[in-house]
């Protein structure tokens, strides 16, 4: 199936990202995702974020396997509220607070909310 | 039950100044009595925001700023930050570059574990074992002065391959540096692991299940010290795929062993550096790097304190869209709460030193 994001094709993202192992999923999708993931006994290395264009983001998610690892990522709006998946890993939450306290974008039901203040910098949301 | 409703319940806020932090770093200790049952860690107080300057620095320049992020993980920075770019653009360095960033990597790790014992030591109120250990460390910045110009920020890793090559006599003074240091360091950490109060502080103390230590997304010496035998070394980055090395690991999980993973570790570099002298090629230290990079890749190294991660993301231009730095101290924080649940507030400090926290590098 051909996702459309910002206008690129999944086909040509997978093209441009051809030495990472990154599948794209959809923002509702991913909670499941976690889930089959973490069920195959996968850990979570990161979570980032990235301004790939005005109010355009994009969310990696690094799972490892012993010395393999894969991705899933979402494209999210900055005022788009995404789940937390800290009720499948636990420690999500250090990365979840840190793309709030840099990016702005809401979390929804982390385990550890520190209501923006992982983070103390000067200027809000630095990233964003 | 009633013994519990006896107790107190008190919240201690532990730092960001400490004088056993170097750097600042903020814990809310929830106590009962003297034990600790929760923590909860604040950072942050010095996030510099290093990751948003290559939207505007060249990506070439960018390397010294990486560099930049820590003192102690300096090399390891711009090496990390140097492998992804370099797998973006295709770039297939030299033999001797492969060689001479591994080399320095081992020596940039052998004087960060050096450090990481007097701090410890100092901890302890162990002063003679400080002032010995980063004694023993002044012999590892003077091996990375000679070769590469430079104690704590050496700048000699570019995209592409190097700045500076080293000559023969260089490698042969590391060599006979390196076997006057074990001699003298067999002596400091023979005395350490052997010390009755070092024993009686650390051993059964903090300890972290295996299972846990993956769960929490632990990594380095603190992971392979609760039996965890992952390296990221044994990927076989830059020269490592050419040596003979394993995972140096422990069982126990506690304090103690994540002090034995270290201090054999630190063994372990010199046994590494000798093995990189035998085997280095000649031939040159860079090759012609052209046009931008376009695409994205995360390059995973083993820092002195565990797997670091360095995602680039490139659109074509000469300055790049995102660069993340995934440090080892952040991935093990979750760990290092875990470890302190449970805790007398008498070990926390300790405790905090066995991870050996880099705070400079968790607010890059």
């Amino acid at each position: 199936m051909n996702v459309c994001f910002a206008g690129i094709l999944e086909e040509e993202m997978s093209e441009q990202t051809a030495k990472m192992d990154i599948r794209e999923v959809e923002v509702r999708d991913l909670f499941s995702e976690a889930a089959l993931i973490r069920h195959d006994n996968w850990r979570l290395i990161q979570i980032c974020a990235t301004k790939t264009a005005d109010d355009l983001y994009e969310i990696l998610y690094t799972f490892g396997r012993g010395y393999e690892w894969k991705n899933l990522r979402i494209t999210v709006h900055g005022d788009d509220k995404i789940p937390s998946i800290t009720k499948i890993y636990e420690i999500a939450y250090l990365y979840e607070n840190e793309i709030h306290d840099l990016y702005g974008i809401e979390i929804d039901l982390m385990n550890y909310d520190f209501q923006g203040r992982l983070f103390r910098t000067g200027v809000q949301y630095p990233f964003r | 039950m009633a013994d519990n409703s006896l107790k107190k319940i008190s919240i201690v806020p532990f730092g960001p100044q400490h004088p056993v932090l170097p750097e600042p770093i903020h814990l809310d200790l929830v106590l009962q009595d003297e034990k600790v049952v929760d923590a909860l860690p604040s950072i942050g107080f010095v996030h510099r925001g290093l990751e948003k300057l290559v939207e505007k620095r060249d990506f070439k320049e960018f390397v010294l700023v990486a560099e930049r992020t820590c003192g102690i993980c300096s090399f390891g920075h711009s090496l990390g930050y140097v492998e992804a770019i370099e797998k973006i653009m295709d770039i297939e360095t030299t033999p001797r570059t492969k060689y001479l960033r591994t080399m320095w990597a081992e020596l940039a790790r052998m004087h960060n574990h050096l450090m990481w014992l007097g701090l410890l030591a100092d901890a302890f109120g162990f002063e003679s074992l400080f002032m010995e250990s980063w004694r023993l460390r002044e012999k590892v910045l003077d091996l990375l002065e000679l070769t590469t110009g430079g104690r704590v920020i050496f700048s000699v890793n570019k995209v592409g391959g190097l700045r500076r090559d080293v000559t023969h006599e260089m490698l042969q003074t590391i060599l006979q540096t390196l076997d006057d240091l074990e001699k003298e360091c067999r002596v400091a950490t023979d005395t350490f692991l052997g010390d009755k109060d070092v024993l009686s502080r650390m051993v059964g103390v903090g300890k972290l299940s295996p299972e846990r230590a993956e769960e929490l997304g632990c990594c380095g010496p603190f992971l392979r010290a609760s039996g965890v035998r992952r390296d990221v070394r044994m990927l076989g980055y830059e020269a490592y795929g050419d040596l003979d090395m394993e995972p140096v690991t422990s069982l126990e999980g506690d304090c103690y062993a994540r002090c034995k993973v270290r201090i054999e570790e630190l063994y372990q570099s010199m046994d590494l550096i000798r093995q990189v002298i035998a085997k280095m090629p000649g031939g040159p230290i860079e090759v012609p790097v052209k046009g931008n990079p376009d695409g994205e890749y995360m390059a995973r190294i083993e820092q002195p304190r565990g797997e670091a991660l360095y995602y680039v993301k490139a659109n074509g231009t000469k300055n790049l869209v995102r660069y993340r730095n995934r440090t080892p101290t952040f991935s093990n924080l979750p760990g290092l709460i875990e470890t302190i649940r449970g805790a007398e507030l008498a070990d926390v400090a300790m405790m905090i030193l066995t991870i050996d926290p880099c705070i400079s590098c968790t607010e890059r």
